[in-house]
């Protein structure tokens, strides 16, 4: 009998060919719900803010209208994830758990270097095959930090940031009108007019605002801090009057009983 | 008998891409190209910028080029893309305004004229496979209603009341369609040069193949007026708290 072989980590490309081979035949793989997005983070006076807009993309369709960009990472730290909506989904619970460890293991409260060097080790790991474009932001015992964290595996360390599609959109207005040592209100409203521009201006960004405010000791997590496209309301009742529907004899659901009372004892 | 084989100019008849006939003679690719032009609607007219370069590729060639064009007295055109392409059109509409001119009727172009002009020549290019790369956006003032119109590669034409071309449509369209939109006969000359500056600035620090040396162009009813090239100021003090890219 052959040995079990340990599978080995990592990705497998044992399809590769087969997909290719089907890809020619015609058959067309299933794209990746793509976040398609406009994420942004700033440095202000008293710490960070990091702004998200809420739609995910299957290709042109609105795969989901309100969705949750900005990811908890640890309490005093947030990363807004661009790219594949599954990758960082799970990239950053999956750093998230880690740090929670690492936490309990050293007896102290994470640093943000950590949470970006884990994830940009894992990330340049997969080649940029993990399509995870994040914005980390945190504020520790040495301050606030703000990085950026490509899905190749690089980083920049900067005063203010934008990633995802409406990175343009919402770049303009940063570089329009951001200024070291703002204040809250300054901060909170240049990032959810920059995530507004990406809002109307980029195709891939859409709906709402999610804005997350980290300061020493406080993060305060906004979600939904603008709407600036609710569904108006609906001219008409559309329900049909009851009726409506021609019946011949009228059937009763069964209501649900309660279940008998189980005898549980040993 | 041998049969007898025509040779019609190349205008008419275009030789098929073949080793027989020769090297493809149309546009396939832009070389020396312009970058972004951004313009819009303010109270007495419009206004619109470009900055002064033509790219080589990636080589910042040449550092005094003249991408807003008087056309008439009435209309201002800027272009980005093919430098090469444009200065064909810029000889065209120079012809077409020398003719205006010997015609003597008293009447002068129009810029919805000259706009219709440069969106047919641009679509008929198009469809023998054969554009002129470019992206133009034509402004003036037409019968006293303020015009500002779009034209590209393709043949797509557009009218609208902020307009920007390239990399613009990405940075600078936002900030245009925030503080522009719905308050055109608002803004004032003081105020739309700060937005057009406002523009160019972003366009500067985030567009890799722009320069800081613009013009600046407005047409209002007295007439045509393009700027002498000038420098904005930039703001670089964020690059002295950056150490490093991580830990």
């Amino acid at each position: 009998m052959a040995p079990l072989t340990e599978p080995s980590a990592g990705f497998k490309f044992d399809n590769v060919k087969r997909n290719q081979l089907l890809g020619d035949k015609g058959y067309k793989l299933p794209t990746a719900t793509k976040t398609g997005t406009t994420i942004v983070g700033l440095i202000f006076k008293d710490g960070l803010i990091l702004g998200a807009d809420t739609r995910a993309t299957a290709g042109p369709i609105v795969a989901d209208k309100n969705c949750e960009k900005i990811h908890y990472l640890a309490p005093n730290m947030y990363c807004c994830g661009a790219g594949t909506a599954a990758d960082t989904e799970f990239t950053t619970n999956m750093i998230s758990s880690q740090l929670a460890l690492h936490s309990l293991n050293t007896g102290r409260e994470v640093r943000v270097v950590a949470a970006m060097t884990m994830l940009k080790q894992y990330l340049y790991k997969y080649h940029g095959h993990v399509g995870a474009a994040l914005v980390l932001g945190g504020y520790d015992v040495t301050g606030p930090h703000l990085f950026t964290i490509y899905p190749h595996g690089s980083t920049d360390k900067l005063p203010y940031v934008t990633m995802g599609s409406g990175s343009l959109a919402a770049m303009s207005v940063f570089e329009s009108r951001w200024r070291p040592g703002m204040s809250r209100e300054e901060g909170i409203e240049v990032v959810k007019d920059a995530i507004e521009a990406g809002i109307f201006n980029d195709l891939g960004s859409g709906s709402n605002v999610d804005v997350c405010v980290i300061t020493k000791g406080n993060a305060e997590y906004l979600r939904n801090y603008s709407t600036p496209n609710e569904r108006v309301q609906k001219e008409q009742s559309y329900r049909f009057t009851p009726g409506t529907t021609e019946f011949y004899a009228p059937r009763v659901a069964r209501q649900a009983q309660e279940p008998a009372e189980m005898d549980t004892s040993a | 008998m041998d049969p007898i084989e025509f040779r019609l100019p190349h205008t008419i008849h275009r030789p098929a891409a073949s080793a027989k006939h020769g090297p493809v003679t149309r546009t396939t690719q832009p070389i020396v190209t312009g970058t972004s032009v951004v313009a819009f609607k303010y109270k007495d007219g419009i206004m619109m910028a470009a900055d002064c370069l033509a790219s080589y590729g990636s080589l910042a060639r040449f550092r005094n080029e003249k991408r807003l064009m008087a056309v008439g007295e009435t209309t201002l055109l800027g272009v980005s893309g093919d430098m090469s392409d444009f200065q064909h059109l810029q000889h065209t509409l120079e012809g077409l305004l020398t003719q205006e001119y010997d015609m003597d009727d008293g009447q002068k172009l129009g810029t919805k004229s000259v706009y219709k002009c440069i969106s047919n020549i641009m679509y008929n290019r198009r469809s023998k496979t054969d554009p002129l790369w470019n992206s133009y956006v034509i402004g003036g003032i037409d019968n006293g209603q303020k015009f500002l119109g779009f034209v590209d590669l393709y043949g797509t034409t557009y009218q609208s009341t902020t307009i920007s071309t390239g990399f613009g449509g990405h940075l600078a369209q936002p900030i245009l369609r925030r503080r522009v939109e719905g308050r055109e006969d608002e803004i004032t000359e003081e105020e739309a040069v700060q937005i057009l500056e406002e523009c160019m600035r972003v366009l500067f620090y985030r567009d890799a193949r722009s320069l800081n040396k613009l013009r600046r162009a407005k047409v209002t009813a007295q007439g045509v007026e393009v700027s002498e090239p000038y420098a904005l100021e930039t703001n670089w003090d964020f690059a002295e708290s950056i150490v490093g890219y991580g830990s």
